[in-house]
């Protein structure tokens, strides 16, 4: 096929079309309208990086920067020690073992709005019932304060994406030979020794996968955080997706929010292009 | 063996009560869905004293179930049905055309991947609004533009096992390039298209932040509406509930029907 080939076009135009009226164009658009006073409709006049100064002065999106690496933090580290956990548990030999992971991935299907609603009913309602019944003070106001906002919102994740990490474990887990796990059994490695001296390593490449995933996923959140605690109280439990959301929306500071938008762009492209360097490096020391 | 066989046993009930944990907040929503206002207030952890769908028949007028679903459906389907042919087409033509500007159009479809939706958001609404397009047809297109890049990437990778003498044959047979696409190539590609489907449709099908912006109650989908719900009955939780258990009611027979290829098809879109 050449390049000037007409059906060559002809296939790529649909999809050229919906990137570039839909993400390229509006992205450009966007770092343009940054640096003036655009309200939406028009801007009138060009202010450099004001916005940008402006931003990095402004003590809501700060907190909400801070509270976002806090959590993404917490949820990468519990996430994958609890797939790996569920992953391990689930390629045993048991009979159950479709079933369970079955269970595990379910949450991952439903959206983050309901499952966040369903859990604030959780939080609120059912910790404070066992709270209760208990004597557990701790169980009780849950959301009620950043600190249980916080936990609260790291649960969630948890439950919903554990199951999705499992996932990307077991993929791993199979394609250690078995052979490998039989001669270690025949020498008496212990389960412990086993896991430290093959698994680990054979499943590491997993790890690389999985981190960043979560990394990503855990950083971009919104509908949880939305449904789960909306930010409260007092704005303290806002994530910067919705920090942006809310000062573009419904502060109707829409080129502020664009510059925003363009710091949470960077800051998740780094992270991208981390892992990215990461997995080359990797293949390369194979 | 004996010691192994025990363990072996005390894994898996250690694993059925994770799975029955993990299962309790369905299990809580459900059971409380079932309960009166005053039956909550007492506690929502015993069981409701009558089995009735009140909750259910509100929740289900309350959400006009029957028209959200109908627009998740129309929306996801026609979204997914196109993200599927217009990203095949361009992954066969961008695998088989082996040249460096292909591999330049393909890097940039890789590369918006990184941009995170609240970089083009406001802009985006902004331009399909002057345009008129903040309706059903514009969201659909919408998802084009943001689900192509994934599905191109993977129907790429596919390509790599469907060798070029099949084309040829069929070139020399008289047909012409789409028939060839259409009828030798697409078919081939139903393994993937599966996976791209799976992951497309679990996305768009939950998706909140984009339709709010986009659609007006009236076209709303599930997501949707479920918050304009959720906001109309805030403490009012046996209607809330109620109404989560219907939303969640069509995913799980989904998952019920489909669970294998689910489960694969999230596998392979994470690990490539």
């Amino acid at each position: 096929m050449k390049n000037r080939d007409f059906t060559f076009w002809l296939f790529l135009t649909p999809v050229i079309l919906g990137l570039s009226l839909v993400v390229v164009i509006p992205f450009i658009y966007g770092l343009f309208y940054s640096f003036t006073d655009w309200n939406g409709i028009k801007a009138t006049t060009f202010l450099g990086f004001e916005n940008y100064i402006k931003l990095f002065q402004d003590e809501e999106f700060r907190a909400a920067l801070w509270f976002t690496i806090k959590f993404s933090v917490a949820s990468v580290i519990l996430l994958n020690i609890l797939g790996l956990i569920l992953a391990l548990l689930v390629t045993r030999k048991l009979k159950s073992s479709n079933f369970l992971r079955t269970i595990f991935f379910m949450p991952n299907l439903i959206g983050g709005l309901i499952l966040g609603f369903i859990w604030q009913f959780i939080f609120v309602s059912v910790f404070d019932d066992i709270g209760t019944a208990l004597g557990i003070e701790a169980l009780s106001g849950w959301l009620s304060t950043t600190n249980t906002g916080f936990w609260g919102l790291v649960i969630l994740t948890c439950w919903q994406m554990a199951g999705y990490i499992m996932i990307i474990y077991i993929a791993y887990l199979q394609n250690i030979p078995n052979e490998l796990i039989e001669a270690s059994q025949i020498d008496g490695a212990s389960s412990w020794q086993r896991f430290r001296n093959i698994t680990f390593p054979l499943v590491a490449p997993a790890f690389t996968i999985s981190m960043f995933l979560t990394l990503s996923t855990s950083f971009k959140i919104y509908d949880q955080n939305l449904s789960l605690t909306n930010g409260g109280p007092y704005n303290s439990t806002q994530m910067v997706a919705m920090e942006i959301v809310k000062t573009a929306f419904n502060e109707n500071q829409m080129a502020f929010a664009q510059a925003k938008g363009v710091i949470f762009f960077l800051i998740v492209a780094v992270i991208a292009i981390t892992q990215v360097y990461y997995n080359k490096k990797r293949e390369v020391d194979m | 063996m004996q010691k192994t066989k025990r363990n072996l046993i005390i894994i898996e009930i250690v694993g059925v009560l994770l799975a029955l944990l993990w299962l309790s907040p369905f299990y809580l929503m459900v059971v409380n869905a079932f309960k009166t206002k005053r039956e909550i207030f007492e506690g929502v952890l015993g069981l409701p004293q009558a089995l009735t769908s009140d909750n259910f028949v509100q929740a289900f007028e309350d959400l006009t179930f029957i028209q959200s679903f109908f627009n998740s459906v129309i929306i996801t389907g026609m979204s997914v049905g196109i993200i599927i042919l217009f990203s095949s087409m361009a992954g066969y033509v961008l695998a088989r055309n082996k040249s460096k500007l292909s591999g330049v159009i393909l890097l940039v479809f890789v590369s918006a991947m990184l941009i995170p939706f609240q970089s083009v958001m406001i802009p985006l609404v902004a331009l399909f609004g002057q345009v008129d397009m903040l309706n059903a047809a514009g969201l659909i297109f919408m998802y084009l533009g943001f689900g192509c890049s994934l599905s191109i990437f993977l129907y790429h990778g596919a390509m790599t096992g469907i060798s070029v003498s099949l084309d040829e044959a069929a070139i020399i047979d008289g047909a012409n390039r789409f028939q060839t696409f259409w009828y030798i190539i697409f078919p081939l590609l139903k393994p993937i298209s599966v996976t791209v489907a799976i992951l497309n449709v679990i996305w768009i099908w939950n998706d909140y932040l984009l339709p709010s912006l986009v659609l007006g109650e009236a076209n709303a989908t599930i997501p949707l509406k479920m918050f304009y719900f959720f906001g109309q009955y805030t403490k009012q939780w046996h209607l809330a509930l109620a109404g989560l258990t219907i939303a969640i009611i069509p995913v799980i027979i989904g998952y019920f029907f489909a669970q294998k290829q689910i489960i694969e098809g999230v596998a392979e879109g994470a690990v490539k």
